[in-house]
């Protein structure tokens, strides 16, 4: 919880659930797990005002409530997890990701889940149903069954999961049996319940659900009429009461993952080689866990019977293609054995060390430029080079050499290491070789991109600050001018109310439009690489 | 002793100079008298952004999405501070929130039971309250009408001993009624003060023409 992520996180709650939320959470995040109480008193917020903002980021999985420190007597404590805020960020990206894979209909049920943070799957269904009908032409509407066939895919391919079962916590004290105060105890010892120990974590319910989306209407009497019959519809419980869904953020990034190698192997060799290495890991997505190195070994015989239809290769330039990816420096595939044609597996840990490298590449060759890039890329391949070696390695002048490495330094993407000759450390004596350590430089990095993010934020709400005046203004002459549209007005009533506008407001306002989408736009490319470097860092912690 | 090695070259320190790369005729470069600036000048200009249809897409979500969060339930806002008066236009103005309850309902189950607040009804519900009201007042005039009908009792029980009864009555009860008219009026207007008692001044300018020559104070 570095104190660039937690500002960050504020932002970010900032602006999805107002100041309040972003109070109690950054709060939380800072001083770990507290009680109700103590939140309140710190913060100086009212009491009331603390529960709202609790149920809100409890709703959406960013806080988590545990029975206290002091055994299952004590006053439950809240815990803020400040990667589930991060996740925020990402949430463009995986709309998108579902409407690439399910169409309109998933983009939408992700997009609903998302924003209420966990739904039942019959409120998910009427409402997307709902959404998908209004924009439909008149006199067609959604049936429910294709949101439930949409919704029942997603769930299959683990993109949406069931919430974790709440633990139970704090019964002891007015526990009617007092005979058993062993089993709540352990039940709060034991570690939160994430969603995969539940075993039905996938499981749909048997729910059937029929009817067709609601058109909304603008006049009163049909809404009368609905709301006569969304009395009727809410009274029916659907039998999926108490079963929650949530979107699993593991299994898209999982996708993103397998989506960079892919992407990575195209550029580097060619179409053909990058299609083999998609059907690999299609073929090892449910085989392999989150976590693993690589993906579970392939034959040649497999991969050449799932390649898709249209990439017809014959067997013997399959195999050719095989060679050529593991004696790749890349090392994406390797080769595990021999049987049933050669045993292939996809080294997604080292892939994804690669690509990681490949970023810390780029980044220094984009600030510092290709030479100081060059001195880098060789720190990285040999580790420890003296200052000389490095000047004549990397075939630079000396003394630009020696500027490009203390602008690094200074940097800190490369570390300096002091290897004495003699006990006493005497600097004449001692060698100091130049190193660059990938797995920390990765976190600076991240680190840097989280402060970047919260940068670009933060500009981007003072320019929308600076002209609040004008904005609020154009809105007020959309409203006015949509109201005549739709009422009937002549021309001229509408040229007249465009132009209360003046001319450089309209500029100012196209060039804020433009600035605003320019920081937006920038934001979700960060993300791509933060989303790079935290897979990185992840994947070496679990070792 | 300790003071041969000033003044003497650079200054002698712990480690060697040359292993730094900065040689005997080389000039240090300046020193700085003022913290960097704030926003420095940048050597390379940064890589131009994607474009393409996926960005844009992405952007526009990312647009909607922000836009859609201050309609939903989870945005909190702070109470409004109540002002001090009442006013017209808070009848037709309910723009914020004004109690403490929450605009959603979350399945309390999965929430620890401190946090339950409760669920703002719909508006629907507003006549209810109104209709009460008018009647209060109609408790508070009985109220004030039995306990003028007890001091009438105790009056009557006085002035029954005189021997005009009569007249004496009529006449008791067009005082009784004047005084319940007055004690009517000292009600209505809401008063501690009789109002026979105020003297709004309209007889103070007689007095002054007695006595013209003295100043009057």
């Amino acid at each position: 919880m570095t104190a660039q992520e937690v500002r960050l996180c504020g932002l970010l709650l900032q602006e999805h659930f107002g100041e309040v939320v972003e109070r109690i959470g950054t709060h939380l995040l800072r001083g770990g797990a507290q009680n109700l109480r103590t939140i309140a008193n710190e913060t100086n917020t009212p009491l009331d005002l603390v529960k709202k903002s609790l149920c809100v980021l409890v709703q959406h999985g960013a806080c988590e409530f545990g029975s206290g420190r002091r055994g299952p007597g004590s006053p439950v404590e809240y815990r803020a997890s400040c990667e589930r805020v991060l996740r925020v960020l990402r949430y463009p990206r995986y709309i998108y990701t579902a409407k690439t894979l399910y169409g309109d209909t998933g983009e939408l049920i992700v997009e609903e889940v998302l924003q209420r943070g966990h739904m039942t799957m019959s409120n998910t269904v009427k409402t997307v149903a709902d959404r998908l009908t209004h924009n439909m032409e008149e006199g067609r509407s959604m049936e429910y069954s294709e949101v439930v066939s949409a919704f029942s895919k997603l769930v299959e391919t683990h993109f949406l999961q069931r919430c974790p079962p709440v633990a139970e916590m704090g019964t002891a004290a007015t526990s009617t049996n007092p005979a058993t105060p062993g089993t709540p105890a352990a039940s709060a010892s034991t570690a939160p319940p994430t969603a995969e120990s539940n075993p039905d974590c996938y499981k749909l319910p048997h729910v059937t659900l029929i009817g067709r989306g609601k058109r909304r209407r603008s006049s009163d009497d049909s809404e009368e009429q609905r709301g006569g019959k969304k009395a009727k519809m809410d009274s029916e419980s659907c039998g999926d009461e108490g079963i929650y869904w949530q979107v699993n953020f593991e299994r898209f990034h999982q996708h993103f993952r397998d989506q960079a190698i892919i992407s990575a192997v195209a550029s580097k060799l060619d179409q053909t080689s990058s299609e083999i290495v998609r059907t690999m890991l299609r073929m090892s997505e449910v085989t392999t866990t989150q976590t693993a190195a690589y993906t579970q070994p392939l034959s040649a015989n497999e991969i050449f019977r799932s390649l898709p239809p249209n990439y017809s290769i014959s067997r013997p330039i399959l195999d050719q293609y095989l060679s050529l990816l593991v004696d790749d420096p890349m090392e994406f595939v390797g080769k595990s054995g021999d049987s049933g044609g050669g045993m292939y597996v996809v080294n997604l840990q080292r892939a994804l060390a690669n690509l990681a490298r490949a970023t810390l590449e780029s980044v220094v060759q984009e600030r510092f430029g290709s030479r100081s890039a060059r001195i880098f890329r060789l720190l990285l391949r040999k580790r420890h080079l003296e200052q000389k070696q490095v000047e004549d390695f990397a075939m630079i002048p000396a003394k630009e050499a020696k500027d490009m490495l203390y602008t690094l330094l200074s940097e800190n993407l490369v570390q300096l290491q002091e290897i004495p000759k003699t006990p006493d450390h005497a600097p004449s004596r001692t060698f100091y070789l130049y190193t660059v350590n990938q797995l920390p430089t990765a976190r600076l990095l991240l680190q840097h991109c989280y402060k970047t993010v919260a940068n670009l934020i933060e500009r981007r709400l003072f320019e929308t600050k600076e002209n609040k005046r004008l904005l609020e203004k154009s809105q007020r002459i959309e409203a006015i001018l949509a109201s005549l549209q739709a009422s009937g007005a002549e021309p001229e009533q509408l040229t007249e109310v465009e132009e209360m506008i003046t001319a450089p407001e309209r500029q100012q306002l196209e060039a804020l439009r433009h600035h605003i989408n320019k920081l937006d736009s920038t934001e979700n490319q960060v993300d791509e690489t933060v989303f790079l470097l935290e897979s990185y860092i992840f994947s070496t912690k679990t070792k | 002793m300790a003071g041969r090695g000033r003044g003497r070259g650079r200054g002698q320190m712990t480690f060697n100079l040359e292993d730094l790369g900065i040689g005997r005729g080389d000039s240090l470069p300046p020193t700085t008298f003022k913290p960097s600036p704030l926003f420095p000048p940048m050597p390379v200009q940064p890589v131009p952004l994607q474009t393409g249809e996926e960005v844009e897409y992405m952007l526009a979500l990312k647009q909607e999405l922000r836009a859609a969060n201050k309609t939903l339930p989870f945005y909190i806002r702070r109470a409004a501070p109540k002002r001090d008066v009442d006013r017209y236009s808070d009848k037709y103005q309910s723009g914020e929130p004004k109690d403490s309850a929450i605009e959603w309902s979350p399945d309390w189950s999965r929430l620890p039971k401190e946090l339950c607040i409760k669920v703002r009804k719909p508006l629907a519900k507003r006549h209810p309250p109104q209709v009460k009201q008018p009647k209060k007042p109609l408790v508070g005039k009985e109220e004030i009408l039995t306990k003028l009908e007890t001091l009438e009792k105790k009056e009557e029980a006085v002035n029954s001993e005189e021997e005009e009864d009569g007249e004496k009555k009529k006449t008791n009860e067009e005082e009784e009624q004047a005084e319940e008219e007055e004690f009517e009026e000292d009600f209505e207007e809401d008063t501690d003060y009789i109002m026979s008692y105020f003297d709004n001044g309209e007889e103070f300018g007689g007095d002054s023409d007695d006595n013209i020559d003295e100043a009057t104070y």
